[in-house]
């Protein structure tokens, strides 16, 4: 399987990237502070203030290494990657299938399938590994409405059907997810999901991980020739990821979500790691941000089997696996796109 | 007679020569996976790709080499022609010699085509080479009876006679890759032992994509699991 390259998270102030003949390097006032060889690098991610030189900038689009630029606070602002790889055939062919509703519909069953049973996932081991607690029957409760739902994506529906179904499992995760916590519950809690901005510490860290895995979706669908924007699930919008969206929907529980709950209750954040604002937008500082890049990092060099290829694979290369199958199907060289189901 | 657009790389050849899939997906879909073998290749081929000639008495080595032919249809670089020169008194005028521009007398072209590796089972190199050849046939007007392959592994030059049926056989893969290209069709995969070598195998997918896996059922039997055995909760 491909070799899972590293990403580099930039998050010093006032950093400087640039480029010595093959290798990249990172100064800091002057003073050149890492050297790394670019063929072990996937990816680039630079919080704030980080200077780039238009060189490295080159070398970095010519060995397909994507680079984003995200604000200090890890809001995504933009992102450089080379030349389109891939076929413009492909690309057409993913225009065309996203274009007809069925076979649309078809991808679009496949992701949130995956999704819901994906979550369950998530659910079903915090009732088997606290069988006692007292939450445990609504986890359960929960996790039998979402089989309800995964049951219906059975068999074909059509569009509205799946986004209803991809809707309600996510109302119902969501409605429970406050009782994966179980560690410093007062500082820890989860109502709702929201984002703009975050007004809790949970809320806080899942936006940030779901924009690192944004990253490595992207970076993935680009990679096997895949336009990102135009998804099967997500409908089209000027500036929006569609694809990448869809994709990230059969990682979000068991990668994302899971790492943000086992720093909180393995007690790896501590409440005083974030700033709370006037306005209720909370914002973690610099050491909490590390400690999640860390975990993520360390997340991704986790081995699963993957069921369908029937291989052992890190879980950082899962983004790249599941754009290459789907890239696959919409070539034709299989009759259905194989969602990542964990075992 | 081929259109300057629609030349194709020669390189491809040898690609179509060892697996149609393999050639589609470098060739049509533009996909290519470096891995330690073709990065050594890289390696290797890096003083060939320096353009340029030298000359020592009556043999004339010219490096990087640009190279077409219309008929076939191909273009591309040869690694190293080396220019003989044709004594008059040995010339034979039913195979003609070359003519290099600015230079006296009449010269017999020889490809010679660098691999990092051992010579191969197939004949993906000979038709390669050959293909040079009949570039350089139709570019100086000259006969081309002979190439060279030098292997890595051993350090060692092969001679090789460019022969009707390797011609021929060159022909044919030329005129199948212009057929696949037109096609734009990447043709399914096919599981076999060469995979093994194939820089590509994991884009190619050539176990879970071939022609008898099927990803519909994987669905639904994937659903079925995660509901627990006959669709009830676990």
């Amino acid at each position: 399987m491909k070799h899972l390259l590293n990403t580099l998270f930039v998050t010093t102030q006032g950093a400087y990237l640039a480029r010595d003949r093959e290798t990249l390097l990172v100064r800091v006032d002057g003073a050149t502070k890492l050297q790394l060889p670019i063929h072990t690098l996937g990816g680039i991610v630079c919080f704030g203030r980080v200077g780039f030189s238009p060189q490295l900038l080159g070398l970095c689009g010519e060995r397909n290494v994507l680079v984003s630029f995200l604000s200090e606070r890890g809001r995504f602002l933009a992102r450089l990657h080379g030349p389109v790889t891939g076929n413009v055939l492909l690309r057409r062919e993913q225009y065309r299938v996203a274009d007809d509703s069925d076979k649309g519909a078809e991808v679009a069953r496949a992701f949130v399938a995956a999704k819901i049973a994906n979550c369950r996932v998530v659910l079903q081991r915090a009732v088997r590994d606290r069988p006692l607690d007292s939450n445990s029957p609504d986890l359960a409760a929960a996790s039998s409405d979402l089989a309800a739902l995964l049951r219906e994506l059975k068999h074909p529906l059509d569009r509205d059907r799946i986004r209803g179904n991809e809707g309600r499992a996510a109302n119902i995760y969501f409605a429970v997810f406050d009782h994966l916590i179980v560690a410093d519950k007062q500082s820890f809690n989860f109502g709702a999901r929201n984002r703009r901005p975050p007004l809790d510490r949970v809320n806080a860290m899942l936006s940030f991980v779901y924009t690192l895995l944004a990253h490595d979706v992207t970076s993935a669908l680009e990679g096997v020739g895949l336009d990102p924007a135009v998804g099967f699930l997500h409908t089209d919008r000027p500036g929006r990821m569609s694809l990448a969206l869809d994709l990230m929907e059969e990682f979000r529980p068991v990668l994302a979500d899971r790492t943000v709950l086992s720093l909180i209750n393995l007690r790896q954040v501590s409440a005083d790691g974030f700033r709370v604002l006037e306005n209720g937008a909370v914002l973690m500082d610099d050491n909490t941000r590390r400690q999640l890049l860390v975990s993520w990092q360390k997340k991704k060099q986790e081995e699963v089997l993957h069921p369908f290829l029937g291989e052992k694979i890190p879980v950082g290369l899962l983004p790249h696996v599941q754009a290459m199958l789907l890239a696959r199907f919409l070539r034709g060289d299989t009759d259905a796109y194989p969602p990542f189901f964990w075992k | 007679m081929y259109d300057e657009d629609d030349l194709l790389p020669l390189s491809a050849l040898q690609h179509l020569a060892f697996c149609e899939r393999q050639c589609a997906l470098i060739h049509l879909e533009g996909q290519w996976q470096e891995n330690r073998l073709t990065a050594q290749g890289r390696q290797f081929h890096r003083k060939a790709d320096e353009t340029g000639t030298e000359s020592r008495g009556d043999l004339r080595i010219s490096r990087g080499l640009p190279l077409r032919s219309l008929r076939l249809g191909l273009v591309g670089k040869a690694d190293v022609v080396e220019f003989h020169r044709v004594r008059k008194e040995t010339s034979d005028p039913s195979a003609p010699a070359a003519k290099l521009p600015g230079v006296q007398g009449l010269w017999r072209p020889l490809p010679v085509e660098y691999k990092r590796g051992r010579p191969k089972p197939g004949s993906e190199d000979e038709v390669q080479l050959c293909a040079q050849a009949l570039c350089l046939e139709e570019m100086f007007g000259a006969d081309v009876p002979e190439g060279a392959l030098f292997y890595g592994q051993p350090w060692k030059r092969f001679p090789v006679p460019l022969g009707p049926n390797l011609r021929d056989e060159t022909e044919k893969l030329a005129e199948r890759l212009h057929e696949l290209m037109e096609s734009k069709v990447t043709p399914p995969a096919v599981k076999m032992p060469r995979c093994r070598n194939c820089s590509l195998s994991e884009i190619c997918l050539p176990r879970s994509t071939g022609l008898n896996s099927s990803a519909s059922g994987y669905l639904e039997k994937l659903i079925d699991e995660a509901l627990g055995q006959g669709g009830t909760d676990k």
